[in-house]
């Protein structure tokens, strides 16, 4: 039976009347706090609850009365079984698989940067922004592909669209791939500057890598816990070893670089890593990055809980007027383009049309699935966000704020940063640096030093309080591993899709075995990614307040996509009048990336319109107002600044494209005119109803 | 408790594919009998291959 949509019996009633009012409770104690500092076990609780009552009610709702989830029907894993692609599998395999895909480091960043805003707008759009939004966008996804054999969200939008769709789909999501690697490529190498110990931990999780990709293909192949295990051990020995390797004053340096040597390292890693055989470096890393943050995640909720720190941060700072310093730009809509992933993130719908769907044992389980799979991703962000707003404000700002707009000198940034209202000073600065095993802490950007910190102080109060400077490097090399497992696989997938469309011009390159071929389209990937990374580092205001806001532009465009997809099937398929499902959501998608463009083209604001930043460049560039090494570097950041406004326009351009093709399509349907038919596989009957494998 | 921790066992066995060598050998006995199956090192190496051409992980 599938879960009736209301709850059956007065006890039922009662616990979930609980669920509402403990959850509203949580939620209007954090809302309409001021003042008095707030516990972070309340932004938990509201979590919790909010997660509990979107998956009870919405997600059945959905599943019974929008998408009519069929138990009789059989799924593409028992129709296709070929026991490699189509297995059907255990529900809670499934979930474990689905969400070790769909949770990466865009969780962990998103939330923290956004805190510049103070902790209530992440808070709110994450707990708003998943339940209506982006579980539903997996689970729509994962319904459509699962009722169309498997099939990729490129290809559905091709089959349910038409050829335009399908292309712009697919530009969309390469484009997306070579920003995200490029900003978390970015946040790696802000993390590494200058500190000997987190570059020689994260250097030696490459050969560690290596030794469990050689251990498990030839020493036990095939023992991936066994293998895993060892590889984990190694992981955190490795990042005491760093602690050594800190001490030892002539070996320190050889791992004490500015950011554009450690840019260009991370390039030559990523090339090397998108050519080298998948078993060496590639699956042995996915391995291990599964099992860190699997552990770390559960690790911090055990600590949150345990511990229950104060959130310092307020609820709102005077940074929603636009002038913030770690990204620039209002509110609205910044704040829903920072918090992309943890929120809604157009990526799960690759996640959610590529493996999920064909694993998948019984229809109901598409609920557990992708709503539920979901809701942790945005209950991630949620710790990071409390990992975040535990931190002094003024400490908070003196990481994450760059040089090029608090000033160069610890002395400089702390005044500027107190003169906002959060006292910090330099002494409590370098304090902190101490005790985390860092030379400084200041304008470390991106988010992995600033998350690292609030981490381990959340960590050391929780399991031991002397250990600060391990917990430090151990929270680096715990993003470090998973942004780099992005790295490699980004690259990979991106090297895939640049093949598949080479193709249609030269079949020989479109070859994934041809290895000339596969040199190259790698290094076209890497070059298109380590191009924006380069730029990032040598930007003066931290590449961040560039990357992060187009990454998160693009991967709302993903979604966007994905829902005007789904819309489209939801038209096709009769389910018009609970078309507001996708449909809702899908046109605050539109009004939301639509404003975000515009402000990033047309803003007279050097920090958010894109030209504004080329234009004010340009003209001091010929006043003569640069520093000489600026002025070095100055044509190629007002080059850099228009190619990313005509990036942005193409984006919106893809999308509308995206959308005008659905809006043609249900104006043709309405009309009676012939459409393409839905593409949606027959009714079979499943062969064991009563059979579940538990 | 005991059936408990075994299920709990085979759970993270097959989520993370340690098992799969032993389903493997399953399926062939029952879809391709009279086949020779590959041995462990073989199928493993097919496997990992297969299993990194696509979207695999995501931000």
């Amino acid at each position: 039976m599938t879960t009736p949509i209301a709850p059956q019996g007065w006890p039922q009633r009662l616990l979930w009347l609980g669920i509402a009012i403990t959850g509203a409770a949580a939620a209007g104690g954090i809302a309409l706090n001021r003042g008095e500092s707030i516990n972070a076990i309340w932004f938990i609780v509201a979590a919790v609850c909010t997660y509990l009552i979107g998956y009870r009610f919405y997600s059945a709702w959905v599943a019974a009365r929008v998408l009519m989830l069929d138990e009789t029907r059989a799924t593409p894993a028992e129709r296709l079984a070929d026991g490699r692609d189509y297995v059907p599998t255990n529900r809670w395999v499934v979930f474990g698989h689905h969400f070790a895909a769909i949770a990466g480091p865009g969780p962990l960043i998103g939330p923290t940067l956004a805190a510049q805003f103070g902790y209530l707008p992440g808070t709110l759009w994450i707990l708003v922004g998943s339940v209506l939004a982006g579980c539903v966008q997996d689970m729509v996804i994962l319904f459509c592909s699962m009722r169309r054999d498997g099939r990729s969200l490129g290809q559905m939008a091709r089959d349910e669209l038409g050829p335009v769709g399908g292309f712009a789909a697919l530009l969309a999501t390469f484009l997306i791939m070579i920003i995200l690697i490029a900003v978390l490529g970015l946040v790696v190498v802000n993390a590494m500057k200058h500190s000997p110990w987190a570059t020689s931990t994260v250097a030696a999780t490459i050969p560690i890598a290596v030794f469990i990709g050689l251990y498990m293909r030839y020493l036990r192949p095939g023992r991936v816990l066994e293998g895993s295990l060892l590889g984990v051990v190694l992981l955190l020995l490795s990042v005491g070893a760093g602690g050594w390797v800190d001490q030892q004053p002539g070996l320190r340096e050889w791992f004490n670089h500015p950011g554009l040597p450690l840019a260009f390292a991370v390039i030559g890693y990523g090339l090397l890593a998108a050519i080298l055989p998948v078993w060496l470096l590639l699956a042995p890393r996915d391995y291990l990055s599964t099992f860190m943050k699997l552990g770390t995640v559960i690790l911090l909720a055990v600590a949150i809980v345990i511990l229950q720190p104060e959130i310092k941060m307020p609820a709102l700072t005077q940074f929603i007027d636009g002038t913030g310093p770690i990204f620039a730009g209002s509110l609205f809509p910044f704040v829903f383009i920072t918090i992309a992933c943890g929120a809604i993130s157009g990526f799960h719908s690759l996640i959610s049309s590529g493996t999920t769907p064909k694993l998948l044992e019984n229809e109901r389980d598409i609920r557990m699935v992708g709503y539920g799979g979901m809701a942790l991703e945005s209950f991630v962000a949620i710790m990071a966000l409390i990992a975040a707003c535990v931190l002094e404000p003024g400490v908070y700002f003196a990481i994450n704020s760059p040089a090029g707009i608090v000033g160069a000198t610890p002395e400089a940034a702390v005044a500027t940063i107190s003169s906002w209202g959060f006292p910090v000073t330099v002494e409590q600065m370098n304090q902190l640096a101490a005790t985390m095993g860092e030379a400084t802490l200041f304008a470390r950007t991106g988010g992995a030093p600033s998350l690292a910190v609030g981490m381990a102080s959340i960590f050391a109060s929780a399991f031991g309080e002397h250990l600060l400077a391990m917990w430090y490097h151990f929270a680096i090399m715990f993003e470090a591993v998973f942004i780099l497992t992005t790295l490699d696989a980004g690259t990979r997938v991106g090297r895939f899709m640049l093949q598949d469309m080479l193709g249609n011009f030269s079949p020989r390159l479109g070859q994934t075995s041809w290895y000339p071929s596969v040199v190259l389209t790698s290094s076209l990937v890497v070059a298109g990614w380590g191009y924006f990374l380069y730029i990032g580092v040598i930007d003066p205001n931290g590449g961040v307040n560039i990357l992060w806001p187009l990454f998160g532009i693009s991967n709302q465009l993903l979604a966007a996509i994905a829902l005007t997809v789904a819309t489209s099937i939801l038209i096709k398929t009769g389910r018009v009048k609970s078309l507001w499902v996708t449909a809702l959501p899908l046109c605050w998608l539109l009004i939301l990336t639509t404003t975000a463009v515009y402000e990033k083209i047309s803003s007279a604001d050097p920090r958010i319109g894109f030209f504004a930043a080329a234009n004010d460049l340009q003209h001091k560039l010929d006043a003569g107002l640069l520093a000489p090494e600026k002025a070095a570097v100055a044509p190629q950041l007002i080059f850099n600044q228009q190619l990313d406004a005509w990036l942005a326009m193409l984006f919106v351009v893809l999308l509308y494209l995206v959308v005008g093709d659905m809006l043609r399509m249900a104006w043709r349907r309405q009309r009676g005119l012939p459409i393409l038919s839905s593409s949606e596989t027959p009714y079979v009957a499943r062969q064991h109803l009563q059979v579940r494998q538990e | 408790m005991k059936p408990f921790i075994k299920k709990c066992w085979a759970l993270l066995r097959q989520l993370s594919g340690d098992d799969a060598y032993e389903r493997y050998l399953r399926h062939q006995a029952r879809a391709h009998p009279g086949e020779e199956p590959l041995d462990r090192k073989s199928f493993f190496q097919r496997e990992q291959e297969r299993k990194w051409n696509g979207v695999k992980r995501c931000c």
